[in-house]
């Protein structure tokens, strides 16, 4: 859209960096203008450590620029290779193991949720609700991130099924919105909370363009599928089923 | 020196989190499809960016924004700088909060914008839909849903209402907008809750959650802390859908009706 010539022919790649760094910091200005503003300004206290703040702040932008070229050049293709292997070989049952292991694999693992876990088990325990000692500890939070992962691999799995078989997306996401509903009555009211924050941690930063690729890549490869209306979704059945997954296994072992 | 072995550690740590799906792809390749990926050479040259990409990216929030956030929103929810005094559990008032909130707002708003899952999204959404999503209009408008879930939730914390009462009339709004939205929009405005929620917000989040039920008498961080990140993957999903059926409409006026516009 830009009207002017990179400055130099012999250095596009120069121009191509400079982009991407300026996209970058593009994305980064908001959070600069609310920092500032609520410490300058609001709080009225000077910026601390004004030094490593920018430069942690040049390393977020050259991090993003990195990874958003990196999206561009492995994730995305790679996702997208694999759905279009997988269809074409024609098999179900390895499609399926792929998506369920997908889900399963990046969250068993996932830091964030071993960290919700971890604090979930030592509330429980201080609550009474589980018996105290790190063995009760540990098998609880081992429990918690055992439903969550394979909820998700088992969500992915649904996901992918549906865009095989083009069920609407409403209705299986309203059934788990009832489903929710109905667990939150019925489960503990300790779990409720680390339920619904559930769902949003599982999803992590390599793994949504992983399976953002995938939906897209079958949906566009298998005839009568459009990408955009059954491509997308797979995100959404991984946050969704976990709350319902972690308020079961709050139900087990609390009652 | 410090810091490289710092960085060191967080990249170690990324690559151990990629390092499952890397093992899952490569076996695949090779037991289930026996192919080779194409362009290998330069996916290969992308999965390293994206590993240095990402740890980079982590060790600079490390640095400049989570030590700084995490502070801002003690200070911001603490009772002397919104009272100018202590308080008790029965002198809270809901209404003292207004930089907490606006804090809250602002700052999911912001940290949405940077969300690299997002980024993500938004540019497969764009790329299959040839352009009519554009990048920017659906980052902001999540970023907006982030920004009032997270305000709400919030109020929620400070005023001690039950966390199943919110979601419980969120998902029957959701509902109801799924009846009358456009339907190629519908699967994206659901996966776009998932997505807001990670590297960038989730530790701020998480941090104001915590603050404000310490700081707030009366309310308990087990019981009231957890719940932000709820909201927040919540109202993207009402916003994304709402401003899909704002613009059917407005398309669909247009051409109903021309001649309107210009009187």
């Amino acid at each position: 859209m830009s009207s002017q010539n990179p400055p130099l022919k012999i250095t596009p790649y120069l121009a191509i960096i400079y982009q991407k760094l300026r996209s970058a910091f593009t994305d980064l200005l908001p959070i600069i203008v609310v920092i500032a503003f609520f410490q300058l300004i609001v709080l009225r206290q000077p910026m601390p450590e004004l030094g490593q703040v920018l430069f942690g702040g040049l390393l977020v932008v050259m991090g993003l620029s990195l990874f958003i070229q990196g999206l561009e050049m492995g994730l995305f293709p790679i996702g997208e290779a694999m759905a279009q292997a997988l269809a074409r070989k024609g098999s179900l049952f390895w499609l399926l193991t792929f998506a369920f292991s997908l889900g399963f694999a990046t969250t068993v693992a996932e830091p964030a949720l071993i960290a919700v876990a971890r604090e979930a088990a030592e509330i429980a325990s201080q609550g009474n609700l589980i018996g105290p000692g790190e063995d009760a500890i540990s098998s609880y939070a081992l429990g918690l991130r055992m439903s969550v992962a394979v909820s998700v691999g088992l969500a992915i799995l649904i996901g992918v099924l549906r865009i095989i078989k083009g069920w609407p997306i409403h209705y299986l996401i309203i059934s788990g919105y009832v489903m929710v509903m109905l667990m939150t009555i019925i489960a503990p009211e300790e779990i409720v909370g680390i339920a619904y924050d559930a769902g949003g941690v599982t999803t992590s930063t390599v793994t949504v363009p992983l399976v953002a690729a995938l939906g897209v890549g079958l949906a566009s490869i298998i005839k009568g599928r459009n990408p955009l209306v059954d491509g997308f979704g797979l995100i959404a059945f991984a946050s969704l089923l976990p709350m319902i997954f972690v308020m079961g296994y709050g139900l087990l072992i609390f009652s | 020196m410090e810091f490289l072995l710092e960085f060191g550690q967080i990249l170690l740590a990324t690559f151990r989190d990629v390092l499952p799906i890397i093992i899952l792809i490569a076996s695949f390749q090779i037991l289930v499809l026996r192919q080779s990926i194409p362009h290998l050479k330069r996916v290969l040259v992308g999965v390293v960016y994206v590993i240095l990409g990402l740890a980079l990216f982590l060790a600079g929030l490390d640095k400049a924004l989570f030590p700084l956030g995490k502070i801002m929103a003690q200070q911001l929810s603490n009772p002397l700088f919104i009272y100018g005094h202590e308080i008790t559990a029965d002198q809270v008032q809901w209404s003292a909060y207004g930089w907490t909130y606006l804090f809250a707002a602002l700052i999911g708003f912001a940290t949405t914008i940077a969300e690299p899952s997002l980024i993500a999204v938004a540019f497969k959404a764009s790329e299959v839909s040839a352009g009519t999503i554009s990048q920017w209009g659906l980052r902001i408008t999540v970023a907006v849903g982030v920004s009032v879930g997270i305000s709400l939730g919030a109020f929620r914390i400070v005023s001690g209402t039950p966390l199943y009462l919110f979601i419980l009339v969120g998902y029957l709004v959701v509902i109801v907008q799924t009846i009358f939205a456009p339907k190629n929009i519908i699967a994206l405005a659901y996966d776009s809750g998932g997505v807001t929620t990670s590297t960038v917000t989730v530790p701020l989040v998480a941090a104001l959650g915590l603050g404000l039920s310490e700081a707030v008498p009366g309310r308990n961080p087990a019981l009231d802390g957890f719940g932000l990140i709820a909201f927040a993957s919540l109202f993207p999903i009402i916003t994304v859908m709402g401003y899909a059926q704002y613009s059917h409409w407005l398309a669909n006026r247009g051409k109903i009706s021309p001649a309107k516009e210009d009187s």
